[in-house]
């Protein structure tokens, strides 16, 4: 049986294989060359464009810095940057104003959007059924996706009125009176505050997105074991998975500051543009971006103006980069992909 | 109160807070569509979308804004399409050669970074680069600066479909004998419906982006005429119309907002529904 069996198949398997290995070989050795060497060729064609990337990052901030080097020339790097005078008329280029402005708008805005954003990534991660989650996510994904210039047209038609007639009058007559903080001298509503409730609500997706992966990244078992020794809900999320997830969630926030930081036309559109170190939370404030985008027009004519805006750009760029390296360094030790 | 009935409560407490936080993101979406619609309806007309503008459109003259419909348009496909150029490739590296070495994680660290890179920034940096080579404001230089927006999003989100792609797939394909870049052909073919989506992303991104091209792609009222002419843009549009200082102007301006608006929201929705259903040659 053994015999009968194998013996045939033996043959046959010579008689296919021979002609193949004696006439066919070298084709079929030159074909799989060929495909080592497309794949070869792509590997390297790949590696290329892969770093041609990385060189236009650098791209960008030799650029800036080239076309910022002419003012540092002329002025003083900390005078610069130290100096409350915006007179482009007359060579002052102090750009306090713009960066304090835009520090005071960001830093209203976390602490107006981050509790609500994070309690919303919990729930996300922690609270939702996956029918649920099917149908909230998309909410988020949507709000993520609004433009920035409709953001900025809703808050010159609701929120700046919003203050001008209730918020300003109501906080600037009480609280206002004692806390400097909170005095209502503008009485045109585009202010520090505006500019933060509309960038409170740009960030917020960004951060429920960070916090709900970094969360979900946490082991199941975190959980399972809490709950297995009789927590409640809330309390397996307060004691267990909150200590395994804090860094993520700070991580989430700077990500969401970094982001607000850098925002532009939504900003600008409310926060009223006024060159001057903002002291209460309704006054009028110039964010460097603003300030970027704004001065565009007139400063062909001055060189040292045009060189004063990259040197703003510059700033930007290395302040956003800066808290954005920063979080990522945090999720990504923390094994969640954003 | 027992201890179990007071924990009971803080769980039922905390329970409401959390959904009245997602709540508020909900009500705040529909707040923020319903305020722009509301307003913008008033103004919309077929003139609107149908006309650019006429001679004194900013004085509250005809016309409408079919320029910076068509030259948003064609900038974000540009400026999607340049993306996905670099874009494919880098990702398409790291998957079939990459694999976990330093280059592969110091790529995705330059595209995140490039992710959180302001607007503004690749705007100012667009328009050095610009004076630099000797271009001026054009749809050319307005896509190759949108493209830098859009290029991380692209490839970061090409990139998690990847990673979603069944292990299995790429270790049958190898272990049949094919080259990496067979398998990655293969792949490909796997991750089609996540690469639109991805693409849909990036292009919802790009048009509406308003800072980066502000410097770079100029404004005119004309019709888009060719890579080296001016193109006007819907964000910018909208900004200019509401600088003027007419209520019918303004109302123009809500109006194009609708326009906008309308326009990511059909794309967000074609995002979602392609990454379910597009996927003919997907092995589940």
């Amino acid at each position: 049986m053994d015999m009968t069996r194998s013996e045939p198949l033996t043959a046959g398997a010579t008689a296919i294989a021979y002609p193949g290995t004696r006439e066919a070989a070298p084709a079929r050795r030159g074909r799989r060359q060929w495909r080592a060497l497309k794949d070869r060729l792509a590997q390297r064609t790949l590696l290329v464009v892969a770093l041609l990337l990385v060189a236009l990052l650098g791209l960008i901030g030799a650029v800036l810095a080239h076309e910022a080097l002419p003012i540092l020339r002329t002025q003083s790097p900390a005078a610069l940057l130290t100096s409350t005078t915006w007179s482009p008329a007359q060579l002052a280029f102090g750009l306090a104003p713009f960066i304090a402005g835009s520090f005071a708008v960001t830093l209203l805005a976390m602490g107006l959007g981050v509790v609500p954003a994070v309690l919303s990534g919990i729930y996300l991660a922690e609270y939702t059924s996956a029918r649920r989650r099917a149908m909230v996510k998309p909410v988020v994904d949507l709000l993520a996706g609004i433009p920035s210039v409709v953001y900025g047209l809703w808050g010159v038609l609701f929120v700046v009125p919003l203050i001008r007639e209730f918020i300003a009058p109501t906080l600037g007559g009480t609280l206002g009176a004692r806390l400097p903080l909170f005095a209502a001298n503008n009485p045109s509503g585009y202010s520090v505050l505006a500019g933060a409730i509309v960038l409170a609500i740009m960030v917020f997706p960004l951060i429920v997105a960070v916090t709900d992966e970094v969360l979900r990244n946490i082991p199941q078992q975190l959980r399972e074991s809490a709950l297995a020794l009789g927590a409640t809900r809330w309390e397996t999320t307060w004691l267990a998975v909150r200590h395994a997830g804090l860094p993520g969630i700070v991580a989430a926030v700077v990500l969401g500051f970094s982001r607000a930081f850098g925002e532009t036309l939504a900003v600008m559109m409310v926060v009223g543009n006024t060159p001057h170190v903002p002291r209460s939370i309704f006054d009028g404030a110039y964010p460097l971006p603003a300030l970027i985008a704004n001065a565009y027009s007139e400063m062909m004519s001055v060189p040292q103006y045009r060189s004063a805006l990259m040197l703003a750009a510059l700033l930007l760029l290395i302040i956003v980069l800066a808290f954005n390296i920063l979080a990522r360094r945090v999720v990504v030790r923390l094994g969640a992909r954003v | 109160m027992t201890h179990r009935q007071r924990r009971n409560l803080i769980d039922f407490v905390m329970r409401w807070v959390l959904r009245l936080a997602i709540g508020s993101a909900a009500a705040t979406l529909l707040l923020i569509v319903g305020v722009i619609t509301w307003r913008g309806l008033p103004g919309l007309s077929w003139e609107m979308i149908s006309q650019p503008p006429a001679g004194s459109f900013y004085l509250g003259g005809g016309g409408g804004v079919l320029n910076a419909i068509l030259g948003s348009l064609a900038l974000a496909t540009g400026a999607t399409l340049l993306a996905a150029l670099i874009a494919v490739p880098v990702v398409l590296y790291l998957h079939g050669y990459a694999g976990r070495s330093r280059l592969a994680n110091g790529l995705r660290l330059a595209l995140d970074v490039m992710w959180g890179i302001p607007s503004i920034v690749y705007g100012a940096f667009g328009f050095s680069l610009m004076l630099l080579v000797g271009l001026r404001a054009s749809l050319l230089a307005g896509i190759v600066t949108v493209a830098f927006v859009a290029l991380p999003i692209l490839a970061r989100t090409f990139d998690e479909v990847l990673m979603l792609a069944p292990k299995e797939l790429r270790e049958a394909t190898l272990a049949l004998g094919t080259t990496r870049l067979e398998m990655l052909g293969i792949l490909l073919r796997q991750t089609l419906p996540g690469l639109l989506t991805a693409v849909l992303l990036a292009f919802g991104r790009a048009i509406g982006d308003g800072a980066a091209p502000m410097f770079t792609a100029g404004y005119t009222d004309r019709l888009p005429q060719g890579l080296t002419e001016p193109v006007a843009t819907l964000p910018l549009s909208i900004f200019f119309q509401l600088s003027a200082p007419y209520q019918s102007v303004q109302t123009r301006a809500y109006a194009s907002a609708v326009i906008l608006t309308a326009i990511i929201l059909v794309i967000s929705v074609m995002a979602q529904f392609t990454s379910r259903k597009l996927g003919r040659h997907i092995i589940r």
